[in-house]
């Protein structure tokens, strides 16, 4: 019997993936434990072993094709006594993904992956979340010497996530730096690395992990200013993926948007899309002061357009209307956005007009840009992953009824994740994170109807 | 006393220096028992040596960051004892013009950078001063300084492992006063030997008599040549003792009256220093007083002078959160 081979899933975000190199080819024997081609997911180019033992049949999805969804069939292996593939697997293959073989992501010349078909379109490109912080990093490493990237896996690795890929190649081993797993000492040393006058960027793997670091985030890197009277500076960006993945399990998956909003002395910024992404960056480690620079791990791998212009900068604090109406106001930020403009677009067909605000910054907030839109609309519903307790969306709901209480037709609703650590069994989580309905029934409810 | 000569001049530098901390410290206990300052106030007297030996050891362009327990090392880096003494009082002439106190000030320009709050916060901190020294290609170091009590954090072993890693030019100089707040060392810890956990990281260092300025400073030249040759950090446990209280508000019951009596009739350094001037005559009893006068009208002007400065103006309330980008 041939035995199908079929594309894995590698992590626990991984949709699709690239067959980055075959290790073997058609007639190759194997054993169980071989590599047979290395494959490059979201995160990671990792090598994928047999199981079985056998003879390569076929090879059907050739190196450098891309966009190979999880358990599509891309090889078959025979029995070491089978000689060739039977008709009747030949007939059920069919694979529709295989494109243009194109080089890997260029190694930190980003320029050069420009696509010839986007020449019309001169001004953007689309590019992902993921690229758009790596430009990002690169462009501003280029321009200022002492900006330098520091963290676990980000260097040799290409990071954890490849937000750095390439980054090493281009600025040696100098400006981007493996750290041991040690996340309390590295931000310390980042902290005191700003105040020697450098422009760090320390990337936690996950902002989860940021927690034994958090008290060198608040206490040395937010407060120093202010309790130097104004002496010393602390320019640095914290930044790295924060929320929930996917079945990754309660500790793993927490919003830490209102803690750090909460703290006198730091920016926060969580962008949505690869443009805020890239020129929100930007902004972050030009700033003089402490950024945290919320990601998202499920957005890295969205594509979105993006200016060419390396001046394309976003500055911090300035919400953004991603979509304009007139009957209810959605305010959200980073992965909430995904929420908030489904939900816009299904209310559109039962005839809700709803603008959607994207604050992109959390703090400072961009309050007044809320305030106009509520004056407008009277309605307003908050969209976002967190707790909610003290959430972001209970602040706005204050600000709201402090500024704009008597514009107000309808109470402000917080649409938050659920109030329990989040579960690890599929059908919990789901349960447990935000959904596109609850969004929906939130406005409905906010609109009477 | 180690035998190599000592010129005159720098031999009465530490004793100046010395006992204008002794005295400074002296003053803010008066002041604080006045209420002129608030808050917790942790005094240095007893360990003066330490300090004024070290910053014998430090060229232009060497930074230190030190603890909550950081009067004595502002003075001894050349701070004005008028600005650290406002500062203690919460005035607006203050080194952060009243909003860091006692356990938070910083000088830029003596490359001071503070003062911190957190027990064992500020080693990393230092070890990323060190950092950038390293990274621009300087021949600077980093005097980073911590006591026993932190000398069991955590992040202080993640510092010692990243600066070895990446031959950070710091020394990490660990005050052993034999106290953590009311704990003493027999207490915390079954590994006395403070200084030799870092050899489990490859970092060399010694154990000094802290009680002695001469040798803290020979102590500081070896700590600061080793570094500067590129050969990365390098630790100093300094035995030491502090004479009052863990803060103004300590009783220090954990410890007796006797104990204390004996180290400062027996081992005080500026005590000791005076001594060695007098007996080996390179200062007349006359001289020395003059000395003593000196001090003491600095201190009464730093303390006049923080009772003169206004308190900050409310406008300040909402300055030094953000640089203006």
């Amino acid at each position: 019997m041939p035995t199908e081979i079929l594309m894995p899933a590698l992590s626990p975000t991984m949709e699709e993936g690239t067959i980055a190199k075959w290790l073997v080819k058609k007639g190759d024997s194997v054993l169980p434990g071989d590599i047979l081609a290395e494959i490059e997911t979201d995160k990671a180019t990792i090598e994928f072993e047999s199981i079985e033992e056998g003879i390569v049949g076929e090879i059907l999805v050739p190196e450098g094709s891309q966009g190979i969804k999880i358990n599509e069939i891309i090889a078959i292996l025979l029995a070491p006594d089978e000689s060739k593939v039977p008709e009747r697997t030949k007939k059920k293959i069919e694979h529709k993904h295989v494109i243009e073989s194109k080089p890997l992501i260029a190694k930190g010349k980003p320029e050069a992956s420009v696509e010839i078909k986007e020449l019309t379109q001169p001004e953007t490109k689309t590019i992902t979340v993921r690229e758009a912080l790596r430009d990002a990093m690169a462009e501003e490493m280029r321009a200022n010497p002492n900006i330098f990237l520091m963290g676990e896996e980000v260097a040799e690795y290409q990071g954890a996530y490849k937000i750095s890929q390439g980054l090493l190649e281009e600025f040696s081993a100098k400006r981007v730096i493996d750290t041991p797993i040690t996340e309390h000492g590295f931000a310390g040393i980042g902290v005191g690395a700003a105040f020697g006058g450098l422009n760090p960027i320390i990337e936690f793997m996950t902002f989860n992990f940021a927690m034994q670091a958090i008290d060198q985030i608040v206490n040395s890197a937010a407060k120093t200013l202010y309790m130097s009277g104004g002496q010393m500076g602390c320019s640095i960006v914290f930044r790295g993926p924060n929320g929930a993945a996917s079945r990754v399990g309660a500790q793993h998956s927490q919003d830490y948007s209102a803690w750090y909003s909460s703290v006198p002395g730091l920016k926060v910024v969580s962008p949505f899309s690869s443009d805020d992404a890239k020129g929100l960056l930007k902004s972050a480690i030009r700033d003089p002061n402490p950024v945290i620079f919320l990601e998202n791990e499920i957005l890295y791998g969205e594509s979105f357009e993006v200016p060419i212009d390396n001046n394309f900068i976003v500055p911090i604090g300035k919400a953004r209307i991603r979509r304009s109406g007139n009957d209810v106001t959605i305010v959200s930020f980073g992965i909430g956005l995904k929420f908030a403009l489904e939900a816009a677009e299904l209310l559109s067909e039962s005839g809700i007009d709803s603008e959607v605000i994207d604050l992109r910054t959390l703090r400072p907030m961009d309050t007044d840009t809320i305030i106009q839109s509520v004056m407008k609309t009277n309605r307003c519903v908050t969209v976002e992953e967190g707790f909610p307790v003290c959430s972001i969306g209970n602040y706005i709901s204050s600000v709201i009824m402090q500024e704009a209480f008597d514009y107000l037709d309808a109470p402000v609703i917080n649409c938050t994740g659920k109030d329990v650590p989040m579960p690890y069994a599929a059908n919990l989580e789901k349960l447990a994170l935000l959904t596109t309905a609850e969004v929906i029934t939130a406005v409905e409810e906010v609109m009477y109807r | 006393m180690p035998k190599k000569k000592m010129p005159i001049a720098k031999l009465q530098k530490y004793y100046k220096d010395m006992l204008l901390i002794r005295r400074f410290e002296e003053k803010a206990g008066q002041l604080y028992g006045m209420g002129l300052i608030g808050g917790f106030c942790h005094l240095y007297i007893g360990q003066e040596a330490v300090v004024v030996g070290l910053e014998a050891a430090a060229i232009k362009g060497d930074k230190r960051i030190t603890s909550y327990r950081d009067h004595g090392h502002m003075l001894a880096c050349g701070m004005e004892a008028k600005g650290v003494m406002a500062e203690l009082a919460g005035r607006g002439d203050g080194y952060s013009k009243g909003k860091g106190g006692s356990m938070h000030m910083f000088s830029k320009e003596k490359n001071f950078f503070g003062g911190h709050g957190i027990v064992g916060a500020q080693v990393p901190i230092g070890a990323g001063l060190a950092f950038s020294d390293k990274y621009k290609g300087t021949k600077s170091v980093t005097f980073t300084y911590f006591g026993d009590g932190a000398a069991n954090q955590g992040q202080v072993y993640e510092t010692y492992n990243m600066a070895m890693l990446w031959k950070l030019p710091v020394i990490f100089i660990i005050e052993n006063n034999q106290y953590a707040m009311g704990t003493s060392v027999d207490r915390s810890t079954k590994s006395h030997s403070l200084w030799e956990r870092g050899l489990a990281y490859g970092i060399k260092g010694e154990e000094v008599d802290g009680m002695d300025v001469l040798k803290v400073k020979d102590a500081g030249d070896r700590a600061t040549a080793h570094c500067r040759k590129g050969n990365g950090p390098y630790i100093l446990e300094i035995k030491t003792y502090r004479y009052r209280g863990h803060s103004m508000s300590d009783p220090a019951r954990y410890r007796t009256r006797e104990e204390v009596q004996k180290v400062r009739s027996e081992r005080d350094p500026i005590e000791n220093l005076r001594d060695i001037l007098l007996t080996e005559k390179h200062l007349s009893e006359q001289e020395i007083k003059k000395i003593d006068v000196e001090i003491k009208d600095i201190v009464n002007d730093a303390a006049e002078f923080a009772k003169a400065s206004p308190e900050p103006s409310v406008n300040e309330l909402f300055t030094d959160i953000y640089l203006e980008v």
